[in-house]
């Protein structure tokens, strides 16, 4: 399954859109529940396999939902899974549990929604660039047109129910992947976290919730989701993220100012090892991918391109590598090819 | 997995570095990366919820959770308060009603505000000659209001305030 959509980019990470070189998405996600069932951590097997079936109807009879692609995650491979979470179609926890959740992905790959994860249903809208705002007009069709057929937990006080109090009221969660090397090399980012915290939002690594930051990308998304409305958060979240990329390129002008040589060796040492290494670790891509990616934008490397930067950084990742190559493989072997992957990549951009 | 160094603690941090070519795995507690200089930007990030959670026995006045808690259960999925404590996730919708009083101080902890001001759902295809659900909300919180006033709850008739005023708003924007 899946090959073809290997083959090309995801659309969150055509490098289009608002301050694409240093957002690289944005993602508006909603949570909802289904009145009279208990939310999934609590439910059991036949009370999930009733959402199922309603979701199953609500495919069936909708015309937003037509088009796309509908799978069980029983029919769905571990490798596919973790093509779909490097895809950031579905969160890592979709991996753990059992057969009864479920995944919809509409034909522009931009919006997928999650059955049966922490809370029934999880909508949501993926958009290249920064576009807090056009996600969640996409997000919340698809939740409207699904609130036709289902009927939503929902109070008027507490908003949409859900599992966890943390995600009541609007269920949503907003937020931008980020690009930040000039912050972390200035060793200003710990001050612009805490800047960040203060305006009620919080800084995640590259896969959301408990990840590490890999090559200096950062998820910010909303803290609150109770009490404020949609088109506040929304808001919150693009000024916040339009202060930050000031910030950053400030620090990045004062590298260019104090340290030039030293950036621009740290640049082209990175593009050596990218475009001659035999053997590279996803890892040491993202991290290498990340001094390129700001050659880039200082147009110290003046050949490449947004969208490149992006398709080797998600065809690195283990299960694209696969699916790219099309076959299984240890990661031994992966190391090799990935390094095959990212020399042709970059040689294409070179001619 | 054991700290490396002190050998004690239970690893948490997993660091992979590349010296002159040669790859160094380290395993190490929080308090041996620290000593070496290796600290994650994002290790200062509050996690508030399980804080919020935690206090609730402790810090809240006994008088005001105890009380309306104990012996507490839902009646849909069985659930306790205790029980949500320490998962910090409800079984079911009906939680919300069964818990909704010290839900009030909770949600204010974790969002700053106890009261919805977002979207609400379309109605279903089935009820919809059932249109004046605007105005019904604006008497329940009408009610709400008064209530909140009586038990001298001003955070709460605040918060309904500022949410009549934004239904009105609305109410008379489809007049």
């Amino acid at each position: 399954m899946f090959e073809d959509m290997s083959k090309s980019p995801a659309a969150w990470l055509t490098g289009k859109g608002d301050e694409a070189m240093v957002v690289l998405s944005t993602r508006v996600r909603l949570a909802r529940n289904v009145a009279g069932c208990n939310f999934p951590p609590a439910a059991d097997l036949e009370t999930k396999k009733r959402v199922v079936g309603y979701f199953d109807s609500t495919v069936a009879r909708s015309k937003t939902l037509a088009d796309g692609f509908y799978v069980k995650a029983s029919d769905i491979s571990d490798l596919d899974t973790n093509f779909l979470v490097e895809r950031h179609l579905v969160s890592p926890t979709f991996l753990n549990g059992e057969m009864t959740k479920a995944l919809f992905v509409d034909s522009t790959e931009r919006v997928s929604i999650m059955i049966n994860e922490e809370d029934h249903l999880r909508v949501q809208a993926l958009s290249p660039g920064l576009d807090p705002m056009g996600s969640y007009d996409l997000a919340s069709r698809f939740d409207t047109e699904i609130g036709h057929y289902l009927e939503y937990s929902y109070d008027p006080d507490f908003g949409y129910l859900t599992a966890c109090p943390t995600n009541a009221g609007t269920g949503m969660r907003a937020s931008v992947l980020i690009h930040l090397p000039g912050l972390v090399l200035t060793r200003e980012i710990e001050k612009v976290i805490s800047y960040i915290t203060r305006s009620d939002l919080v800084v995640r690594g590259f896969y959301g919730e408990g990840t590490d930051v890999l090559g200096n990308l950062f998820q910010i998304s909303n803290q609150n989701t109770l009490g404020i409305t949609e088109e506040e958060i929304l808001h919150r979240l693009e000024n916040v993220t339009r202060e930050i990329i000031e910030k950053e390129a400030g620090a990045r002008k004062r590298l260019i100012d104090e340290a030039a040589d030293m950036i621009e060796d740290k640049i082209w040492r990175a593009y050596g090892i990218l475009k001659h290494a035999r053997v590279l670790t996803s890892e040491e891509v993202m991290n290498l991918l990340s001094a390129v990616r700001l050659g880039h934008a200082l147009k110290i490397i003046d050949f490449l391109d947004t969208a490149t930067l992006n398709d080797i950084l998600l065809i690195s990742q283990p299960a694209h590598l696969q699916k790219y190559y099309g076959s299984e493989m240890d990661n031994i072997k992966r190391d090799f090819v990935r390094a095959q992957m990212v020399r042709e990549k970059l040689r294409e951009r070179e001619k | 997995m054991i700290c490396q160094d002190c050998k004690k603690r239970e690893a948490q941090v997993h660091l992979t570095q590349i010296i002159n070519n040669e790859k160094m795995s380290l395993s190490l507690c929080k308090e041996c990366a620290a000593a070496r200089g290796f600290h994650s930007p994002l290790e200062n990030m509050p996690f508030p919820l399980a804080e919020i959670l935690s206090g609730i026995g402790a810090k809240m006045p006994s008088s005001l959770t105890k009380a309306k808690t104990e012996g507490l259960a839902c009646k849909q999925c069985g659930l306790t308060f205790d029980e949500f404590a320490r998962l910090g996730r409800f079984g079911c919708s009906e939680c919300y009603t069964t818990f909704r009083e010290s839900l009030q101080t909770i949600m204010r902890k974790i969002h700053g505000a106890s009261l919805h001001r977002g979207k609400t759902p379309g109605l279903l295809e089935t009820d919809k000659d059932s249109q004046p659900l605007p105005i019904r909300e604006e008497e329940r919180l009408e009610k709400q209001l008064s209530k909140a006033i009586e038990d001298e709850d001003f955070e709460r008739a605040a918060e309904i305030r500022d949410k009549l005023k934004t239904l009105r708003g609305e109410l008379s924007v489809n007049e």
